[in-house]
């Protein structure tokens, strides 16, 4: 029996089994930011401990950073103070930061890739639960609490217990107008929410092959809400060839041997697989939530289920997320009314999506109702938009074009829902209060759905409008 | 350092909190995690339900003051991996969790810090939360030690997975102390890794 790409980077990292079960774990890369490292590096200090390896740790600020004015000192003194923080934590031990001035600041899971740091074949952590994102390119990929920055920080290991890898195959091609985004929720609609615990994901099939590495990283990004702590897709051509001449990519002589390894640390084509899961790719539409999980899904222009139609055990949780969303069972989502748009996020804020988006608002104006806000990932990704004029596109078209950061997806900073406002997302959580607000309400689904919906100021089928 | 201490059970009175997939954002929402301490984050616990509920949420309610044990239902956790949500729970008082299920990293993070979750049948938790808001006072106790649970009804197994019983019996759950112990087998392994070294 051959060996899965999880099983192969396993072994390669495993410094020992420890006594209670669980493996020492070397970690190649660790990635930092500024909400969930500061209590780990007090606690370093205190234990009077040192970086391990610090040329393994890499930091940016993108929770708490504001997308208006980046201007310093930031305008909340609680961002301020904590951003300070992070700036003093790398300084004291070493640590790269790529920070405001260096221009590669942006979301932590979209600066790795784009940097090239992100790699085929390491293990990778984060304390943020979108680290999965990393694991598009052949690497296994998780997110941690502080107690485990911690450990990463003095050790550069990880206690982890092996997880089970399930396959799931997308096969066939995506109809138009249905991207990575409308593939990852329709797979965690199918699974559920938990149906992910214990597992690592392994996505393959025609339909992800075929996908780009950004488009990878959108389905990736999403596994934990899934239940499944880590997902990734083999690395191939397409893999190598979006990290050819990134500057943290190897070059010259040491890239062929690279390449070399990477193929070898792809699932074998006879692996041993847990679980195996197979969806045809024409099966899937334009996905949009409905509830307050982001299992609750259906195709745009599906009826909602009606509670008393599901299985006893989901019939609670349904009816709970239908009030609380203020929608009914029997109807579809197609032409509700919205209140505000956000495009970005570690899920999709990066320049392919903002392609989509733009192509959508090339057709016409944000209706007059809505606040609609474009977001770029990274400033990698904003230069990258200015140079091909989406700015222009999106600001005639009535978006607000902001500063890079992780916004609306969670509202750490300025960015905000008022109320019970309803926010068509391209962000990957749709819990109550997410927005930040309390009482507000988002509706996930692909970032030229949320384009199409601030146009016409209601969910859309983004089919009719392209 | 070892910095952990056995944890052999946990006793006290119980809350029970219903409802399935309660993530972390509702445990505790992203606004109040812009501090660089965990220092008075049980305070904002639950804070948005609790708001929404007034007053009628179970952490508010008189009866389940001062509980030890939060009995939740199924997926408790999931979301984010903000340790911010064990420690906001940690610091309103809380020292163990019991339920249906758990999400992985939101256990991961309980472990790391001494936080026992045990698990139990879906039949057996209705039978606890129904036992517990029928009789709030009594006093329930999560022996780790044996895996069982002892409330008024009697005495039931509950599930605590062998690596992270192990950790908690053993007071080995601060991971830092044992990690360090591989000393220069972490180096060894690093050495093997082509990536490391530059390929």
């Amino acid at each position: 029996m051959g060996k899965s790409l999880l099983d192969k980077v396993w072994d390669a990292h495993s410094v020992r089994e420890l006594p209670s079960g669980p493996t020492q774990l070397f970690i190649g890369l660790h990635l930092i930011h500024e909400v969930t490292s500061p209590q780990a590096f007090a606690s370093i200090r205190d234990m009077g401990a040192a970086v391990r390896f610090p040329a393994r740790t890499f930091a940016t600020v993108d929770h708490i950073i504001p997308t208006d004015s980046q201007a310093r000192p930031l305008s909340d003194p609680l961002a301020e103070a904590i951003l300070v923080e992070l700036e003093k934590n790398c300084a004291e031990h070493d640590i790269t930061f790529f920070d405001l001035p260096s221009r590669k600041q942006g979301i932590v899971h979209v600066v790795g890739p784009e940097l090239g740091l992100t790699q085929p074949g390491m293990t990778i952590a984060c304390g943020d639960s979108h680290t999965s994102t990393h694991g598009a390119f052949g690497s296994v990929a998780f997110g941690i609490g502080t107690s485990q920055v911690r450990d990463v920080l003095a050790t550069q290991c990880l206690a982890m217990a092996r997880p089970g890898v399930r396959r799931i195959e997308v096969n066939g091609k995506l109809g138009g107008g249905v991207y990575a985004k409308d593939v990852i929720l329709d797979i965690i609609r199918r699974l559920g929410v938990k149906g992910g615990i214990g597992f690592a994901y392994e996505y393959a099939g025609s339909a992800i092959e075929a996908m780009s590495l950004e488009e990878r990283m959108t389905v990736c990004n999403m596994s934990i809400e899934g239940g499944a702590r880590a997902g990734y897709v083999n690395p191939d051509d397409t893999t190598f060839e979006y990290l050819r001449g990134r500057e943290y990519a190897p070059s010259g002589e040491a890239w062929e041997r690279a390449v070399t390894w990477w193929r070898g640390i792809a699932s074998d084509s006879d692996a041993e697989y847990a679980d195996r899961v197979e969806i045809p790719a024409e099966s899937i539409a334009p996905t949009v939530t409905w509830g307050i999980n982001p299992g609750q899904s259906a195709g745009v222009d599906e009826p909602l289920p009606r509670v008393d139609d599901l299985p006893i055990d989901e019939r609670a949780s349904a009816d709970e997320a239908l009030r609380f969303m203020g929608l009914h069972g029997g109807e579809p989502l197609l032409g509700t009314r919205i209140d505000v748009a956000f495009i970005g996020s570690c899920t999709n804020g990066r320049i392919s999506d903002l392609r989509e988006a733009a192509r959508v608002a090339r057709t016409g104006r944000v209706a007059s109702h809505v606040r609609a806000l474009v977001v770029p990932g990274s400033h990698e990704v904003a230069r990258q938009a200015e140079a091909e004029g989406l700015p222009e596109v999106f600001r005639e078209a009535g978006f607000q074009w902001r500063e890079p950061g992780c916004s609306m997806c969670l509202a750490m900073n300025p960015d905000k829902l008022a109320g019970r406002e309803l926010c068509a997302s391209s962000s990957n959580r749709n819990f109550k209060g997410r927005q930040g607000s309390p009482t507000g309400r988002t509706l996930l689904m692909s970032p030229a759905m949320v384009a199409a919906a601030a146009v016409k100021g209601e969910v859309s089928d983004v089919r009719e409008v392209l | 350092m070892s910095g952990s201490e056995p944890r052999l059970r946990v006793e006290g009175r119980a809350c029970v909190l219903r409802g399935d997939d309660i993530d972390t954002d509702r445990i505790i929402p992203a606004r109040f995690m812009r501090v660089v301490t965990f220092d008075g984050l049980g305070e904002h616990l639950f804070e948005d339900d609790r708001s929404q509920a007034k007053g009628d949420h179970p952490i508010d309610d008189e009866r389940f003051a001062g509980a030890e044990i939060l009995i939740v239902g199924r997926n408790f956790g999931c979301g984010s991996s903000r340790e911010h949500a064990p420690q906001a729970l940690m610091r309103r008082g809380f020292h163990a969790f019991v339920g249906a299920s758990f999400a992985e990293i939101f256990f991961g993070n309980c472990v790391s810090l001494g936080l026992p979750c045990a698990t139990l049948s879906e039949a057996a938790l209705a039978e606890v939360m129904d036992s517990v808001e029928l009789e709030p006072t009594q006093e329930i106790v999560l022996d780790v030690a044996s895996r069982t649970l002892t409330h008024r009804g009697g005495t039931i197994p509950v599930e605590i997975p062998d690596g992270a019983h192990t950790q908690l019996v053993e007071g080995t759950w601060n991971a830092t102390a044992v990690l360090l112990e591989a000393g220069e087998a972490i180096d060894a392994t690093a050495a093997r890794l082509p990536y490391v070294q530059g390929f």
